[in-house]
């Protein structure tokens, strides 16, 4: 079977390319609904840079997609199921290391082709069946199995889950982090510290907002979770080091293209440990779709979720990526190519 | 009950490259007809899949499903007619008399060339709705260029308006009742100028929607089409 795989050529230009696929072999999905992630978005406007474009490109984007089962040839499931696809393929397995770390690991979007197929053709334990989720809400699975990867990484690091968490940052990983904690860390007392008021705004699960810049001369926090990426983690990972209890624990999830300055003087006289977190596993998105089970978890979801009108054609691709500029959180739309 | 019909009656190639006919050459790893087939096959909605094939190669036709793993019991094998229009016939023949099948108004057929491999699921999907809601239709793309007519085929006798002319591909489907009503009820003169499934719709004034198709589901007819359809999938190697 011919299928068709839609391309980004260079920035602001897709183009299709056609490869056969084995229906004999694996798990044949047809990708349902995506979402954009910052990095898709990166790749489309051009704002990585020129080597890595030029190296990277032409490749499928998406990375956050949820589809149906069409044809299994491993019998894990049936025709007409309803999955997550996970887009880390793990290379050399290391006792103690993550999947999502393993050396020679590929991931859709980014060394391969994203999801941004007609068909996709998965390993069988790529893939992750749920039910009692609503499939536009499923396509953001990865980036909250990103979350619970963070969480878990800090759970074990740190036996000190009480107290309070500062989230910095108001973006779509801070909330959906602040969900995850909320659910995993109920007793801990959650302060999300952003620079978007209207942002800010729909954190209301948290015990506390506050707008960067106006912090109290007395506000601390127990442990931190960096979700500024960008140019923003310079000043995130500042403030935390700045605000954060000796001993605290901090989680990098943010992405920086550029190398930022840290303080180190600081971390070293507070005895701080930071830990980075980088995509996510298996096990990740098993306990994303646990959670996204939950009635409550899945309606604070929703609500960042901006559902676009189904893209058919090339011209609808341009379309979803110029509006998730505009969109404050998720961009998630049906892929009907 | 939603039926596919993939027709490939053709016996010869006219390519000059084998003496098969084209829907049995390779493109990439398998024949042609194999990567249409499959992508029906991939769509759920079928209840049932027939291949019209000619006589001869009926056989050969057989062979690919084992050789290609396509053991599906949807799958059917019918003995083309002499045209397009005779082939849809004979299944739809073949349809009504066959007694296990739980027959109703609503049935449709999605007819599809066996030469255009790179149909899409979106194709087929909206072929397979717009049958369902309006009970014809054809699938298309905007004429990219200028359309001219020429009777005699030396002079030109129109240049119609482009942005009204559209360029007719396949999958075509209907509702199975309504195209043998429809068919039946057609002269023989008619009948004899029927080279499009389609026509037999327009002819007694039934309405046939577009869907929307793409310029990549061409027809694999000539030399020309077969190498630009094996270097879109990567093989260049062939002449």
């Amino acid at each position: 079977m011919i299928n068709h795989i839609y391309q980004l050529v260079s920035p602001h230009f897709f183009s299709v390319s056609y490869a056969d696929v084995n229906l004999n072999e694996g798990v044949i999905v047809k990708p349902n609904f995506m979402s954009i992630c910052h990095a898709d978005q990166r790749y489309y406007l051009g704002t990585r840079d020129a080597k890595i474009l030029s190296k990277k490109l032409p490749m499928a984007l998406i990375h956050e997609c949820s589809g149906t089962v069409l044809r299994d040839n491993t019998k894990t499931f049936k025709t007409g199921q309803k999955v997550v696809l996970i887009p880390n393929i793990p290379g050399k397995k290391c006792d103690g290391v993550f999947e999502n770390y393993s050396l020679n690991s590929k991931f859709r979007s980014s060394s391969i082709d994203g999801f941004m197929q007609e068909f996709v053709s998965m390993s069988a334990d790529r893939l992750v069946a749920f039910e009692n989720i609503k499939m536009e809400v499923a396509a953001i699975c990865e980036f909250v199995s990103v979350a619970c990867h963070a969480v878990n990484r800090f759970n074990l690091a740190t036996d000190k889950k009480v107290g309070t968490i500062g989230i910095w940052g108001d973006g779509s990983l801070a909330y959906v982090l602040s969900c995850v904690l909320k659910e995993e860390l109920p007793d801990s007392k959650l302060v999300v510290i952003g620079k978007d008021v209207r942002k800010l705004s729909y954190f209301t699960f948290v015990d506390r907002t506050f707008l960067v810049g106006s912090l109290p001369e007395d506000f601390s926090v127990d442990n931190a979770f960096e979700c500024a990426g960008g140019e923003g983690s310079f000043f995130a990972i500042d403030d935390i080091i700045r605000f954060i209890r000796p001993q605290g624990y901090a989680v990098l999830l943010g992405v920086s293209e550029n190398k930022i300055s840290i303080n180190t003087r600081d971390i070293l006289e507070k005895g701080l440990t930071f830990i980075g977190c980088s995509r996510s596993g298996r096990k990740d998105f098993e306990k994303a779709i646990n959670l996204m089970g939950k009635s409550d978890f899945q309606s604070r979801l929703s609500a960042v979720v901006s559902q676009e009108p189904e893209v058919k054609e090339i011209s609808d691709i341009h379309r979803v990526f110029k509006k998730d500029s505009y969109n404050l959180f998720k961009t998630v739309f049906k892929w009907g190519v | 009950m939603i039926f596919g019909a993939i027709l490939a009656g053709g016996v010869g190639s006219r390519m000059n490259i084998a003496d098969m006919p084209k829907q049995f050459l390779p493109l990439g790893e398998k024949p042609i007809i194999v990567h249409t087939l499959e992508k029906f096959l991939l769509n759920d909605k079928f209840d049932k899949i027939y291949v019209g094939v000619h006589t001869n190669w009926l056989l050969h036709m057989s062979d690919l499903l084992k050789k290609y793993n396509l053991a599906d019991e949807r799958i059917e094998l019918v003995r083309g007619g002499e045209d397009r229009t005779e082939s849809i016939l004979n299944i739809i023949k073949k349809i009504e008399n066959d007694e296990s099948l739980n027959l109703s108004d609503n049935d449709i057929i999605v007819t599809h060339d066996s030469v255009r491999p790179f149909v899409t699921s979106r194709i087929i999907d909206e072929n397979i709705n717009m049958a369902l809601k309006f009970g014809a239709c054809d699938t298309v793309v905007n004429s990219v260029d200028t359309i001219i007519t020429s009777k005699q085929g030396d002079t030109i006798n129109s240049v119609p308006e482009r942005s009204t002319m559209y360029q007719g591909q396949t999958p075509q489907s209907f509702n199975l009742k309504l195209i043998k009503k429809l068919y039946d009820e057609l002269t023989n003169d008619e009948k004899s100028s029927l080279t499009d499934a389609c026509k037999v719709c327009v002819l007694k004034n039934v309405p046939v929607r577009l869907v929307r198709g793409e310029y990549s589901n061409f027809k694999i007819t000539t030399v020309t089409d077969y190498k630009i359809a094996q270097s879109m999938v990567g093989r260049l190697d062939i002449d």
